[in-house]
């Protein structure tokens, strides 16, 4: 349609009082505080970071649900933050999400057929007969086959299953972008292979794009072109897949990399003694100047009382920090070439 | 063999459900050792924490248990509830994967501590006190003093699995068993406590059986590894040996599946469709047969015994993979 980016987020804050006994003010959780990022038509953008680091207030704020305390999100060149009732409903339609309990967002008494349909109905396209031959298509889609499928309720699907009906909804209106919150995280090894690779079938056949957020690192690489990472509200570095991998500039990145055990025994565990220590600190007070400064091994005073602006190292490779990581810091640099095959030999 | 100091030989369990019998786990047979650490890994229903719970007295009435399970020469099944009770927690112990769910959320943390340690220990209240600081210490719960008479809800996940492990360690128990007891943290709390739980192990010369589902969770922080599939053991070797030398192809569909850091993005995961078999209606022969990229008429008809095919390796399949082979 147009040249420019899909989804351009701009300053988004999201906050959220707490109150304590009786109702008075106790303090503002900072969620997000001031991301900005491009998400280009056919680009999968994934989000990595741990739990409380905003990722899912993020996208949530993305689709106003509820709106950004401050920032505009510029869907297909309108701002959603400016939307109010149904022309925010129309502009929502080609921005869907998927989440990540299968079985907390489907009705457990609906059949698979009705839940597929209903997003059909809400936005009213077309008569009965149209919507169930639509209905039918996107589970042939998703991979299931609507003949044995369309007639079972929730609890008769495994996990796997569930998650697709939840993607035959998302796929059902045609959207041009899917919001992944953990979508496959709850999800066996296998099965959670299986629905990735849908999600990869489905971006090529569909033209679709993608926000996938994830705590996991190597799986949002999986189906990623660009990752960003954040921590405690705000992004810390944003690249290319692959360069974020084998040079990682922020030292959080580098702490996640070295986190995650590798299924190569030979790689040993030594690189997860050097991860960091403690915990992420309350995102009520959140530090002052870097927020990554009270665990991040590589702190200066400067850091404590300026906060690091997000700038451009490499192209497309953005890092927030004021002292990054030297090229090649990767825990596993050597591995990044080689083919995924194991060692040959005991 | 005798010398282990958990024996686990043919254990059975079936669940008794409206007058059916469904069958969890069919004659599963492993050893733990002091200081050493066994992984056992498999997707959902495969049986592992059965298993464990089995060997723990923790199932449901409706569970038949057959086999043995001998802890240190004590034949742990077909205790009686009292006799168990003298053996949970003091001689094994067992760190389940929900810490929120655990813990009595209207207690101070201090107290369930020291419950645990005075319902083995014949300590008065001021000395369990005493030793719950002292184990929250251990496993680095900062300023435990102050601590003490917090309540779960004040700590994070990862605080509140370090306080099921103090709790799990409170009568240095000879054999502890995490059932996926970091799958629920973040990657950097999933390292940090499992860097935790190696250390105590080595310092207090424990057996550690660690259940989990994450293949690269097992070959970090394991010695051996034993892999279930239908309830049933399908490859068991040394850790190193087997990421290696994988021979069952349905370990080599497990480990494809990962997502790598070492793939480029948007490669396509080597996948095997299908779903695990109900245990209760498991097809003749292998039962991975109808998943097994590799499956001829014989695996359909026969099921392949799990033999020690090479030193320290055995395995459970007619047409094992070869060293780098493709499945």
């Amino acid at each position: 349609m147009n040249a420019g980016p899909l989804l351009e987020a701009r300053g988004i804050v999201q906050e959220f009082v707490v109150r304590d006994y009786g109702g008075v003010k106790g303090g503002v959780v900072h969620a997000v505080s001031g991301v900005s990022f491009d998400l280009w038509p056919g680009e999968t953008l994934g989000i990595v970071g741990e739990t409380g680091s905003g990722k899912s207030t993020l996208a949530r704020s993305l689709l106003q649900a509820p709106r950004p305390k401050s920032g505009s999100v510029i869907f297909q060149g309108t701002d959603l933050v400016t939307l109010r009732g149904r022309r925010l409903l129309d502009a929502r339609r080609h921005l869907q999400m998927v989440f990540q309990d299968p079985f907390g967002s489907l009705d457990p008494t609906w059949r698979v057929v009705d839940l597929v349909e209903e997003p059909l109905i809400a936005y009213r396209i077309g008569d009965r007969p149209a919507r169930r031959r639509r209905v039918s298509e996107v589970l042939e889609l998703v991979g299931l086959d609507p003949a044995a499928y369309a007639r079972r309720r929730p609890r008769e699907l495994s996990g796997g299953q569930c998650q697709r009906v939840a993607i035959a909804r998302a796929v059902a209106l045609s959207p041009a972008l899917i919001v992944c919150d953990e979508a496959v995280s709850s999800l066996d090894v296998l099965i959670q292979a299986q629905v990735l690779n849908l999600f990869e079938q489905l971006r090529g056949e569909l033209g679709l794009s993608y926000l996938f957020i994830a705590h996991d690192l190597a799986l949002v690489k999986q189906v990623s072109d660009r990752v960003a990472v954040m921590y405690l509200g705000k992004l810390c570095e944003v690249g290319p897949a692959e360069s974020l991998y084998t040079d990682p500039l922020h030292p959080y990145t580098l702490a996640l990399l070295e986190s995650i055990p590798s299924p190569d025994p030979a790689a040993g565990r030594s690189s997860a003694h050097t991860a960091i220590h403690g915990e992420p600190p309350s995102p009520v007070h959140p530090p002052s100047g870097c927020r990554f400064r009270t665990r991040c091994p590589r702190a200066q005073e400067r850091c404590a009382l300026e906060e690091p602006q997000m700038r451009t190292l490499a192209e497309g490779h953005s890092v927030a920090c004021h002292y990054p990581l030297p090229a090649g810091a990767s825990p596993r640099p050597a591995a990044s070439a080689a083919v995924p095959q194991r060692q040959p030999g005991a | 063999m005798s010398t282990s100091l958990l024996d686990v030989r043919d254990l059975a369990v079936r669940f008794r459900q409206a007058g059916r019998d469904v069958p969890a786990v069919n004659g599963v047979s492993f050893t733990a050792e002091p200081g050493r650490t066994l992984a056992i890994v498999g997707e959902s229903g495969s049986g592992k924490t059965v298993s464990c719970r089995a060997v723990m007295g923790l199932l449901p009435p409706s569970a038949v248990v057959t086999g043995s399970a001998r802890f240190a020469g004590t034949e742990l099944l077909g205790l009686s509830e009292n006799d168990l009770r003298r053996h949970r927690g003091a001689d094994l112990a067992m760190v389940f994967q929900d810490p929120a769910r655990s813990l009595n959320p209207t207690m101070r943390v201090g107290t369930q501590v020291s419950e645990a340690i005075r319902s083995h220990l014949p300590l008065d209240r001021s000395a369990a006190r005493e030793r719950a600081i002292e184990l929250m210490a251990m496993v680095r719960i900062p300023l435990p003093r102050r601590r003490y008479a917090d309540y779960p809800h004040q700590f994070s996940g990862g605080m509140r699995q370090r306080l099921m492990i103090a709790i799990a360690l409170a009568c240095h128990p000879k054999l502890l068993i995490a059932d996926e007891a970091t799958t629920s943290l973040d990657v950097t709390t999933q390292a940090q406590i499992m860097d935790l739980l190696l250390d105590l192990q080595a310092q207090l010369g424990m057996a550690l059986i660690l259940i989990s589902h994450d293949l690269g969770l097992a070959a970090s922080y394991t010695d051996d590894v034993i892999v279930m599939y239908a309830g049933g053991i399908v490859e068991q070797a040394a850790t190193r040996r087997l990421f290696s030398a994988v021979r069952m192809p349905y370990t080599k569909a497990l480990l494809d599946a990962v997502p790598r850091l070492e793939r480029p993005p948007h490669s396509p995961l080597p996948v095997i469709g299908g779903r695990p078999p109900d245990t209760g209606a498991l097809p003749p022969g292998c039962p991975f047969a109808p998943r097994c990229p590799s499956a001829a008429d014989r695996c359909r008809q026969q099921a392949p015994p799990l033999l020690e095919h090479e030193p320290g390796h055995r395995w459970a399949c007619w047409f094992p993979c070869e060293n780098g082979d493709p499945g």
